[in-house]
């Protein structure tokens, strides 16, 4: 009993922050067809800003401290959905219906993300502050007067020069004269720990089981979330909008809903919900530029299990294979068995947390055996699935 | 059977000229270069051939058939770890054990069963090729049967690279998990690391180099080839025609991953190394966009590609350590977003005519020549002419 309890409840918390991560995948991928790799380094920007938050706090005093989840959670969102929106209008927007090319494009971002972290400086952000204001201030303000045609072709290229040497410029001055304070990185390529506050960091006893509130709270915080998601899609009127793009683009159009802005706003909406999942899973293990990586490719196997496009199927598939995973990664099927039989050492060769996602990759393209499209395919008459 | 190698080799299209070229190319890597550059240029040089290779069979798939498979890691590493694991067998006899060293430290007493066919030289060249085509095949089969594709397919070889990566990374005993397979000493007699002896890899690179090149010309350009084309821009109406594209998808997709298995296993071979980070999903990902940089389904495209992009990362990273990454990840953005069809594509369709703009020559016009032709047409040219420029 106690460990079927105990078994439940890990197979759950893992599902938990599995299912955290798909579902912006999934809403993403599901609604507009987009595959975003780059939703790992979202996730991570969301888990830094959880860090910067939480050394806010910090200076404020112990009793504030313990407050901060709760201003990290929504930044931690608002951080991730506003980087969202700038790369939906700046890359994605031009490669809707070319999957493959986003998911290189959105790779490119990712390792952009990754390396910003880890080098990002006070020198820095002048600098891309700098050439932002030059860059696109200069085109602003161009773009108010009249230029002759035959120039209009060289306006974008001359003040991208001209913007990028001035602000280079710039930065390594004020890198030379002000020293370390400007040129060194905020937070380097090593990992750092998020502290969680301290309600969070007792647990509870029950039936023989210990329940870290740690685990508790994602659970709880993946179940909000899920609710919110439910309650947009649902029952508020963008949501209803969103759901009408995705049945018939032209034919909404046609009624009046700006599509454009309801791509925006879903792809905004699935990044916020990474950067959430990013905070949540900084309070499990130490952030570093490449803590997105660990989750993302289980998270995409979460919305294939599950169908795409259907949240529920990645709820079922997310606490399965986070159940899965748990039952196989723990050797708990090693307990049931006598040992030295071929059955106990071959669940024995699987007992460790890398090998039991071989044998989850391996059951994923067994039930895609049965089930190509998932556990909830979407239904319909087509010819391709 | 006549019929079949028509399908597959067409004789009559491959022309004289480019074999010729082909085999001037591979003659001046061969000849010229080595003398010309610095060891060090030439090492580099070398390992950016083999990747050529992988480059080769990754356009197969990708640009050929249209399947972007982020996976081509597992292959690569699977054809370096076959190599690599003969030339660990070859044990001095002044060793303590008769086994690979490393095991000894892990404790092993036996060798496990799996090592014991690559004693044989033929068997561990055959295992390059063949490991990596039936592992693809297989992979291929369940998934191309459930006609997964697209984008699903991507992920799923995203999802098997991590899985190969675990499996290697975990496995001490058999395979020195994280470290890899290292310090090579000997190859059928000859001291691998010798000056002499690699520079026999690579000249035997070259040739795989160019025989892999026109291997992919010849199947590109008969029916088989046109299948491809046809399975990557609409499969359903080519199943639809009588065909099964099932079949077709799994033979290209082994066909590539034993092209990647010959180019890890020549990379192997000059670096000295093989370890699970040959598995990185990154890395993988990065073969893709050698390709997409060279221009997709234009196979010297992948080959230019590869040698440029990894010559620009040594250049990059030699002289700023951070930058390439940002340069890498502007890279994937520039070539999706204003470079769809890669430096070859560019060249063939639109350098001509900005060529032919700076030159001052007339612009070819867009249209049908019978509309040249038209009295009104050439009227309101010529008005058009006095009134603007």
């Amino acid at each position: 009993m106690t460990f079927l309890l105990e078994s439940v409840f890990n197979g759950m918390s893992i599902g938990a922050v599995l299912l955290l991560t798909a579902l912006g995948l999934a809403i993403v991928f599901g609604i507009m067809g987009v595959i975003n790799l780059a939703h790992g380094e979202l996730m991570m920007l969301g888990a830094y800003t959880t860090l910067v938050v939480q050394n806010g706090f910090r200076q404020l005093g112990e009793g504030w401290f313990d407050a901060y989840l709760l201003i990290a959670v929504p930044l931690a969102f608002a951080v991730a959905a506003g980087i969202g929106v700038v790369l939906e209008r700046g890359v994605i927007r031009y490669l809707y219906g070319r999957p493959l090319e986003t998911l290189l494009a959105t790779w490119g971002v990712s390792l952009i993300l990754q390396q910003l972290v880890r080098s990002i400086s006070w020198q820095m952000t002048l600098q891309i502050a700098l050439f932002c204001l030059l860059f696109f201030g200069g085109r602003w303000l161009l773009s108010k007067r009249a230029i002759a045609p035959r120039w209009q072709a060289w306006v974008s290229p001359v003040l991208l020069v001209l913007s990028f040497g001035i602000s280079l410029t710039a930065s390594l001055v004020a890198g030379g004269t002000v020293g370390l304070a400007m040129t060194k990185p905020w937070f380097g390529a090593q990992g750092v720990d998020v502290t969680a506050p301290s309600w969070l960091r007792r647990g509870v006893n029950l039936w023989g089981v210990q329940f870290p509130f740690v685990r508790l709270f994602i659970i709880a915080l993946t179940v909000v979330c899920l609710a919110a998601i439910y309650f947009f899609l649902l029952r508020s009127q963008w949501g209803l909008r969103i759901r009408a793009v995705t049945q018939n683009r032209s034919m909404s159009a046609c009624l009046g809903i700006p599509t454009q802005t309801v791509d925006t706003l879903t792809f905004a909406l699935g990044s916020g919900l990474a950067g959430v999942a990013g905070c949540a899973i900084s309070l499990l293990g130490s952030v570093s530029p490449n803590t997105g990586q660990n989750y993302i490719v289980e998270a995409f196997m979460v919305v294939v299990v599950g169908g795409v496009g259907k949240i529920v199927g990645s709820i079922v598939a997310a606490l399965g294979i986070g159940f899965v995973n748990y039952v196989i990664g723990s050797g708990l099927m090693t307990r049931f068995l006598e040992p030295q039989t071929a059955l106990f050492d071959f669940f024995e060769f699987f007992a460790s947390t890398s090998m039991a996602r071989v044998m989850v990759f391996i059951l994923i393209i067994a039930f895609l055996q049965l089930r190509p499209a998932g556990l909830f395919p979407q239904k319909g008459r087509m010819v391709d699935a | 059977m006549p019929k079949l190698s028509q399908f597959f080799f067409p004789k009559d299209r491959l022309s004289g000229r480019e074999l010729i070229v082909v085999a001037i190319l591979a003659l001046i890597l061969i000849f010229v270069m080595p003398p010309l550059l610095p060891g060090f240029r030439l090492d580099l040089l070398h390992r950016y051939l083999a990747l050529a290779i992988v480059a080769l069979g990754i356009d197969l798939i990708w640009g050929f058939t249209g399947l972007l498979s982020l996976g081509h890691g597992i292959f690569f590493a699977l054809g370096g770890y076959a190599i690599a694991m003969h030339l660990k067998l070859q044990v001095p006899t002044t060793a303590p054990s008769p086994l690979p060293d490393f095991m000894s430290l892990y404790g092993v007493t036996e060798l496990p069963w799996f090592w014991y066919p690559f004693y044989s030289f033929a068997f561990a060249v055959a295992a390059v090729v063949l490991i990596p085509a039936l592992l693809a095949a297989l992979l291929g089969y369940l998934v191309f049967r459930n006609r997964i594709r697209g984008v699903y397919f991507s992920i799923l070889t995203q999802a098997a690279i991590i899985v190969f990566f675990n499996f290697f990374n975990g496995q001490q005993k058999l395979f020195n998990g994280t470290n890899g397979l290292t310090d090579f000493q000997t190859l059928l007699g000859f001291p691998v690391r010798n000056a002499q002896t690699q520079y026999w890899f690579y000249v035997i690179t070259v040739i795989f180099l160019a025989l892999a090149y026109l291997l992919c010309r010849c199947l590109t350009m008969g029916r088989f080839g046109r299948l491809l084309v046809a399975i990557r821009d609409d499969e359903v109406r080519v199943r639809f025609s009588g065909y099964n594209p099932t079949s077709y998808k799994v033979l290209v997709f082994a066909i590539s991953a034993a092209l990647a298995g010959i180019g890890g296993a020549f990379f192997t071979l000059r670096t000295g190394i093989i370890s699970p980070r040959a598995m990185d999903i990154a890395f993988s990902i990065e073969m893709v966009i050698w390709v997409a940089v060279g221009g997709r389904a234009t196979l010297i495209g992948a080959v230019l590609g590869a040698l440029l992009v990894n010559f620009a990362r040594s250049l990059l990273s030699e002289q700023f350590a951070d930058i390439w990454l940002f340069f890498q990840g502007a890279l994937f953005l520039i070539v999706v977003l204003a470079l769809p069809t890669g430096i070859v594509g560019w060249l063939r369709t639109e350098a001509p005519n900005l060529i032919a703009k700076l030159l001052g020559r007339p612009q070819p016009v867009a249209t049908y020549p019978e509309l040249e032709f038209d009295p009104e047409v050439q009227y309101e040219r010529q008005v058009l002419e006095q009134e603007g420029k």
